[in-house]
């Protein structure tokens, strides 16, 4: 496979990217869903991310890469799971189990790109294991249960088909992308993607120091994080704005309450300000508001207006 | 036009990076011609629309893995053409889900099949020709259309010599190498995409990769004028969504937006101005057309695959095994099959002989079981009977109703009928976004074509049936039909086709009259459909949507 585009390099798309290193920082966030046109980069921010990672401490002791597992559309059941091991059940008769996607993506990301058309029962199997961080395998004589802990990161064009609200729903932060119109950012990206194609190996050296700096950067969000100060005012804050938004359940005002932090930690700071809420606010709660499905005034605006009138 | 697809389809065998074709239309001959410039020597297979994930993307292969004792996956077609090139017949049937699984390929380079039991991972980079012999709003899926640099409309195409020239001109295939391109030019491909409002980042990329093929193609190492004309031409107007903006405006966007640019602002200026004319001066005549085309493509539902049928029988939830040969489209189950033979093996087995030994007896085939979904197809009157108000009304009971089959992810389709005729603005869909936008550019006025609506209905509804899905017709009129089938204000026929279509509507459903006096008309159709009939003379968007869920 060839290189990955490094993040660092993508042009704008800051919602996105903040999306993506919150939940590289603070992995109990639940999950980025990012909508988007065709065209707009979706899939390749989040395949750059994967190499933004700072290395985890495996079973073993030793350090290890972030698992970062891509489910393929037209994946099946058994695979995505786990099943009985064919190899050892056909050669020589033994029952072994063979761990599925969810195994490997543990303790780490796993992303599925047009996730409006994954198919329904594998949605209902993610939902469940998404929600308990375990997966449990009943199947052809098997009994295995295995943690499965994974940050779900989704892509998907919703001219294409909606998500499902309990999918949706699952997701700690929602984020919407357009391709950058104007015309110096427009440059910028032909720019840049014709220099990756022509040498994607000079390319992604030239953008080394950033990626490196994106990688220290969250390294010391996650240090930093459990030291984060929530002051009770900026609580009160976002209990207000889930009110004023009419944001559905407790799970807006935690995901609300993390992301802060986690945004806290990024910008180095041991205290949430107001500040840190209401840039991820719009991030937090769009896809949690009551839905009025056919309410033109996007979920965006209306955070909009309540943060002007919270915060002003 | 011909000329311009042979060359695109040259620049596409010098750059695989340009995905490939996307031809419309077009007869043998011709569309040949193209896909034989853009083959170049390359291996060529063909996807049927009606292609399983098995084949596609590889599998287990089940002669293999029960001689060898081990299971061995077998290739699928999208790794088997890696290097080649992939045509698509009749693209605009092919399954949403499928053309989502190849654009993944596409954007990878790299197909990897996680399926029954083992992994596989192939290289598969690949041109894609996708021939579109669709009519009316039947469309190959945008997903691959995106993806894929050329579009082109060959119906009206027709120079047989010009086609045997081309043949004997086609050259040694130039190999692609690295091709030096100015900013200049790069600016120029952006303030062309915006100008002729192409939003996707991938229209102005493959212009430039098309550029540089175009370079390379004349055995230069530079990108000149003519190549960027010619890319532009090829690849971003056909996209166009707007005509670009008179000359004087587009002087003015770079100036606004690019202050810190100004050493270079002259000649970058110079050069977009050039080539923005010159793409100007070559807009096709029929970009009118077209750009509604590239609107409407946004807003419309692409055709749904014939597949959609033996999907029945090879996605949804699976619901346990039978016993049965794996053949048309059933789905072998390893694990039940060998279960199925293991309490015989001691007696089929040789002395000494260590293999399984499997019986077709022993073959299980997997069950699946798709929820049968519903389809609500919505026909609203929207003639001039049906005064404005009303319709108001009839759309927000369909935006309501719209909002609850989005919940239980069930499917709308909309009709409208109004002048002479019916028209489908909204093919059975699952996007609310889509529907919202059919429903807001809902006109109305002029004559009431009853039949015409229903007529439409009748044939959606068994279209929907065939999907394995259950159609739900909600009518929403006055009853009071005056335009006939075949389109004349003739009121004994209008009323005569209008018994007609409801007597052969084979669905259940609800008819809603919506007149302020509701008088017998409405009553009769919906007695002949066999549908619950309801009177709603004050009925605001909440009644009608409630008495839809009543029924």
């Amino acid at each position: 496979m060839r290189v990955a585009f490094p993040f660092s390099a993508i042009v704008g798309q800051d919602e996105m990217k903040r999306a993506l290193l919150i939940a590289a920082v603070d992995a109990r966030i639940g999950g980025v869903m990012v909508f988007g046109d065709r065209g707009t980069g979706k899939s390749t921010a989040v395949r750059a991310l994967a190499a933004l990672l700072p290395p985890i401490t495996g079973d073993d002791g030793k350090k290890m890469a972030v698992p970062f597992v891509d489910l393929p559309l037209g994946a099946t059941e058994d695979r995505v799971v786990g099943a009985l091991d064919l190899e050892r059940a056909l050669g020589a008769g033994e029952k072994a189990f063979e761990p599925g996607l969810l195994a490997k993506a543990d303790r780490g990301f796993l992303y599925i790109d047009e996730i409006n058309l994954l198919e329904d029962h594998i949605v209902d199997l993610l939902l469940d294991v998404a929600a308990s961080g375990e997966n449990v395998v009943e199947r052809e004589g098997l009994s295995v249960r295995h943690p499965a802990r994974f940050v779900l990161v989704g892509s998907g064009n919703p001219e294409e088909g909606e998500l499902r609200p309990q999918l949706l729903d699952r997701f700690g932060l929602s984020v919407e992308v357009r391709t950058p119109q104007d015309l110096d950012s427009r440059v910028e990206v032909l720019r840049r993607c014709d220099a990756f194609e022509r040498d994607g190996a000079a390319f992604v050296a030239d953008w080394a120091k950033a990626e490196k700096k994106t990688i220290k950067q969250i390294a010391k969000a996650k240090a930093l994080l459990p030291d984060v100060a929530m002051p009770d005012a900026i609580l009160r804050r976002a209990s207000e704005l889930c009110i004023a938004v009419g944001a559905d359940g407790l799970r807006g005002e935690l995901t609300l309450m993390r992301a802060s932090r986690a945004q806290a930690a990024l910008d180095g700071k041991d205290q949430v300000t107001e500040k840190h809420l209401v840039s991820v606010a719009p991030l937090a709660l769009r896809h949690r508001l009551r839905r009025n499905v056919l309410d033109e005034t996007g979920s965006t605006a209306r955070i909009e207006r309540a943060m002007d009138e919270l915060f002003r | 036009m011909i000329e311009d697809a042979l060359i695109a389809a040259q620049l596409c065998a010098i750059d695989p990076g340009l995905g490939g074709m996307l031809l419309r239309g077009g007869d043998g001959p011709m569309r040949d011609a193209v896909i034989a410039a853009m083959v170049a020597g390359r291996t060529i297979r063909k996807i049927p629309v009606h292609i399983d994930d098995e084949r596609l993307l590889g599998g287990l292969d089940l002669a293999a893995t029960l001689a060898a004792d081990r299971p061995v996956a077998r290739k699928g077609l999208l790794a088997e053409a890696n290097g080649g090139l992939v045509v698509v017949p009749m693209a605009e049937r092919l399954d949403e889900g499928i053309a989502s699984r190849i654009a993944a390929v596409m954007d990878t380079g790299v197909v990897i099949a996680e399926r029954d039991g083992m992994r596989r991972q192939d290289d598969a980079r690949f041109l894609l020709a996708l021939l579109d012999d669709g009519v009316e709003d039947e469309r190959a899926p945008d997903v691959l259309a995106e993806r894929l640099a050329f579009w082109f409309e060959l119906s009206n195409a027709r120079s047989p010599e010009l086609v045997e020239g081309w043949f004997t001109r086609l050259t040694v295939l130039r190999q692609a190498q690295d091709c030096g391109v100015s900013d200049h030019a790069l600016q120029a491909i952006a303030s062309a995409a915006t100008s002729l409002g192409v939003t996707s980042a991938r229209g102005a990329l493959l212009t430039l990769r098309a550029a540089k093929a175009a370079a390379l193609f004349d055995e230069r190492n530079s990108v000149t004028e003519d190549d960027l004309i010619l890319a532009i031409r090829l690849v971003l107007v056909p996209r166009a969504t707007q005509f670009p903006a008179p000359a004087e405006e587009t002087d003015a966007i770079p100036e606004d937006s690019d202050p810190g640019a100004q050493s270079s602002g002259d000649a970058t200026q110079a050069l977009e101005d050039v080539i923005l004319d010159a793409v100007r001066a070559t807009l096709p005549p029929n970009m009118i057309a077209a750009i509604a085309e590239n609107g409407r493509r946004a807003a419309m539902s692409k055709g749904k695959g014939s597949g959609a049928k033996l999907k029945a029988q090879m996605r949804g939830r699976p619901v346990g095994v039978r016993s049965g040969v794996p053949r048309g489209g059933n789905r072998l189950s390893l694990i039940e099959t060998l279960r199925a033979a293991a309490p015989w093996q001691k007696l089929r087995r040789e002395p000494g002989d260590k293999r399984v030994r499997i019986r077709r007896d022993d073959l299980r085939i997997k069950r699946f079981q798709s929820r049968a979904e519903t389809t609500t197809i919505f026909v609203v009157d929207a003639s001039g009977s049906s005064a404005a108000a009303r319709l108001a009304e009839a759309k927000g009971a369909v935006e309501l109703l719209l909002a609850e089959a989005y919940v239980k992810r069930a499917q709308v389709a909309l009709i409208a009928f109004r002048g002479t005729g019916a028209e489908m603005i909204l093919p059975p869909t699952r996007s609310l976004t889509r529907a919202r936008r059919a429903l807001a550019e809902l006109p109305g006025g002029g004559g009431t074509p009853l039949a015409a609506g229903l007529a439409m209905a009748g044939e959606v509804a068994a279209l929907v049936r065939s999907k394995d899905r259950s159609p739900f017709v909600v009518v929403l009129t006055d009853g009071r039909g005056n335009i006939a089938l075949d389109g004349t204000a003739d009121a004994g026929a209008a009323k005569r086709d209008a018994e007609g279509a409801a007597k052969a509507m084979n669905a259940p459903g609800v008819l809603i009259d919506i007149s302020a006096r509701p008088r017998d008309e409405g009553r009769a159709i919906a007695a002949l459909m066999r549908a619950k009939f309801v009177a709603l003379p004050r009925g605001d968007a909440v009644s009608v949507r409630d008495a839809v869920k009543a029924s």
